[in-house]
């Protein structure tokens, strides 16, 4: 219990960080709730990427850097294609390409280098991340594109008898948060009905003992790697039809490093919840706590939602450094 | 290259423990020097200094400092650049508030104000390592780079959040010309290079790499890792902060607010692996790499016939840093360094290779 304190001081401060702005009446209760929703889809599409993450660590102990650099080309080769056939018959095609892409990362990067040390690996995936970068920028192009998902995109107003003046909801992230709600149940029934989703939890639980009965690893990251990029093209089309499919994509999709630190690098709850913390934690941050700290310190302009995720999971780092659901470490000499 | 060392006895512990104890490696060194010193020069012009040679030395200071943290001590670090911020920005505001330091001066506390936050944002690595300590890293390239976009006070209260830097002048000599500039950041370099290199094979050192290694071990041997990954942090951090005051101060002149941003820390990384993780000299071929491929990707098309668009030269520019990146990784993972001590070995055996 006393371990544990630190922990729960950490939590119980971000609970009343949280709950202050209602509390001091510094904001109206629906507008409040507003910024709450909107945190949490956020929230959802952090956790879609860190899902990405997490998956590829726990099935190849690989830390993927370049996550977000597949979401960049997934969301870029589903606008390009989209302005030449059907949507579905692009993501269909986009799928494939991502596939194809496991494929050849596999082939190519990660099979020359069993056996090597985790950070030799973290690095190779930085390698993997410029290359797709510009990779992607070179056969997609550069420009900002749009992808039309054909949802209305003006917000409603729900819950008037409830909160005074109502609260304005984005159809287009309800249906987001919908299916990413959707994308991590059949996940999770992936895992636990299918025989490859059986090998797969195998293989993440000990690498040799998978290969002795027969897995075969090389198949099974394959596997892996598809799945995270298919995970990647959702996070990347939802985000690129609200955002636009550009650049500053791959960065925003960086946040999932944090958001893995905070849940537990092998943890699929951990991703989901962290994501929702994170959300929710930096937009809070940016709406009530952002305006105080310009006035108080003549700042040029908030912000800080650049780096409050990161502060954030450099915070529990310092109290419980396997995150929120990791399996605690221990080391032998 | 072809050369024995046949004969040459270590008779003194004066000779066994000095830097370059064969006498064929101290003559090509002076004469390296002195290429480097009275001929260099005379010889190059401007547009070199300005794009190839001035970046080089500046960024081997910077690249030495990061191979300090990461190759010697084994921290990983995704934030390098925000420290170069820091450098940066304190040696401007320590020029701007208090004119009457000389610029060395300047230099040497930017570099310990550099240390002293490397140092705070190395204090997680004493609870965790490898990726997760790459995240903390990351938390203070984008925490740093936003302090000073939004912290008026650092820039000056200027309107664009961009700074100008005030014309260098070291002991009454005014810098500003490509020669004179390269002249000093070669003798800052060769301080820097003299530093690290007895600094790696010092007690300091060792204690860094034991707990490269593996730490649990080096504890248990009797090593602080507290000492050992806090001195690395800050000695590290040290050289990066002098390397970005001189950057902001002798290349860039004047500077946006995200002129050190994460994919100049990426660079940083990048050269150190390229060149080869504990390596010094791997630090010098890294840093090398970096400044001329991009320059070579951009002349190469015209070169070739067939010229290319600056877009597509920077995507392609990414696509073979990547690939590079790989490759070097599958095949030699220790990097240029490695490549260059085997090329070494082989030559001295030549042509008997038994």
């Amino acid at each position: 219990m006393k371990k544990n304190a630190p922990v729960i001081a950490l939590c119980a401060a971000l609970l009343i960080g949280l709950l202050m702005p209602l509390m001091t009446g510094a904001s109206p209760p629906g507008f409040y709730v507003e910024v709450l929703l909107g945190g949490l889809m956020a929230g959802v599409l952090y956790s879609l990427v860190a899902l990405g993450f997490a998956l590829i660590f726990k099935a190849s102990g690989v830390f993927n850097f370049a996550q977000g650099a597949m979401v960049l080309f997934a969301a870029l080769a589903v606008a390009r294609l989209a302005e030449r056939m059907p949507l579905w018959a692009a993501i269909v095609l986009a799928i494939g390409i991502m596939i194809v892409l496991a494929w050849f990362i596999e082939r190519l990067v990660l099979r020359p280098l069993v056996n090597q040390d985790p950070i030799a690996l973290f690095m190779a995936t930085l390698g993997v991340t410029f290359f797709l970068d510009g990779f992607g920028q070179t056969v997609w192009g550069s420009d900002i594109y749009s992808i039309e998902l054909g949802i209305a995109k003006e917000p409603v107003m729900v819950l008037q008898s409830i909160f005074q003046g109502g609260i304005l909801v984005n159809k287009e992230d309800f249906m987001a948060a919908l299916v990413a709600a959707a994308l991590v149940g059949s996940l999770a029934l992936f895992f636990q009905k299918t025989p490859t989703g059986r090998a797969l939890r195998a293989v993440a639980d000990d690498h040799q003992a998978a290969q002795s009965i027969g897995i075969p690893l090389n198949r099974m990251w394959v596997i892996v790697w598809a799945v995270a990029g298919i995970v990647a093209l959702v996070a990347g089309v939802i985000w690129g039809s609200k955002l636009g499919v550009q650049f500053s994509l791959s960065l925003v999709a960086l946040k999932a490093l944090p958001v893995v630190i905070l849940g537990g690098f092998t943890s699929v709850p951990g991703a989901i919840i962290g994501g929702l913390i994170i959300g929710v934690g930096e937009k809070m941050a940016e709406v009530f706590l952002g305006p105080p700290l310009v006035k108080a310190f003549d700042l040029a302009g908030g912000g800080i939602e650049n780096w409050f995720a990161y502060v954030l999971a450099l915070l529990f780092l310092l109290v419980r450094p396997q995150g929120l659901f990791g399996e605690k470490h221990i080391d032998r000499v | 290259m072809f050369y024995r060392e046949n004969g040459q006895f270590k008779s003194s512990y004066a000779s066994d423990q000095q830097m370059l104890p064969i006498l064929q490696d101290r003559v090509l060194m002076l004469g390296l020097l002195a290429f480097a010193f009275l001929v260099v020069p005379f010889v190059i012009s401007d547009y070199v200094f300005l794009s190839l040679l001035i970046p080089f030395l500046i960024l081997t200071v910077a690249a030495l400092g990061l191979n300090l943290l990461v190759g010697y001590c084994g921290q990983i670090s995704l934030g390098h650049a925000a420290f170069m911020a820091v450098g940066a920005y304190a040696a401007y505001n320590l020029a701007l508030r208090v004119p009457q330091l000389s610029f060395l001066v300047v230099l040497v506390l930017a570099g310990l104000i550099a240390a002293a936050v490397g140092v705070l944002f190395g204090i997680p690595s004493l609870r965790i390592k490898g990726l997760y300590l790459g995240v903390a890293t990351l938390a203070a390239q984008f925490f740093i780079d936003w302090v000073f976009a939004r912290v008026k006070w650092f820039t000056n209260y200027a309107h664009s959040g961009s700074v100008q830097t005030a014309p260098l002048e070291v002991f009454g000599w005014t810098v500003n010309s490509p020669v004179e500039k390269y002249l000093f950041l070669l003798c800052v370099l060769i301080v820097f290079t003299i530093v690290a290199n007895n600094l790696v094979r010092g007690h300091i050192g060792r204690a860094w790499m034991a707990t490269r290694d593996m730490d649990v071990a080096a504890e248990v041997i009797g090593i602080r890792p507290v000492y050992a990954k806090l001195t690395a942090f800050a000695i590290s951090s040290f050289y990066v902060g002098v390397a970005g005051a001189l950057w902001g101060f002798v290349h860039l002149g004047s500077w946006e607010p995200l002129a050190f941003n994460l994919t100049l820390s990426l660079n940083l990384l990048f050269m150190v692996i390229i060149g080869g993780l504990g390596s010094l000299l791997g630090s010098y071929f890294g840093a090398a790499f970096i400044v001329v491929l991009p320059i070579v990707l951009n002349q190469a098309p015209a070169w070739l016939g067939a010229p290319i668009s600056t877009a597509m030269a920077s995507h392609l520019e990414f696509m073979i840093f990547g690939a590079l990146i790989v490759f070097f990784l599958i095949v030699e993972p220790h990097g240029l360094a490695r490549l260059w001590a085997i090329g070494k070995e082989k030559m001295r055996l030549w042509p008997f290779p038994h």
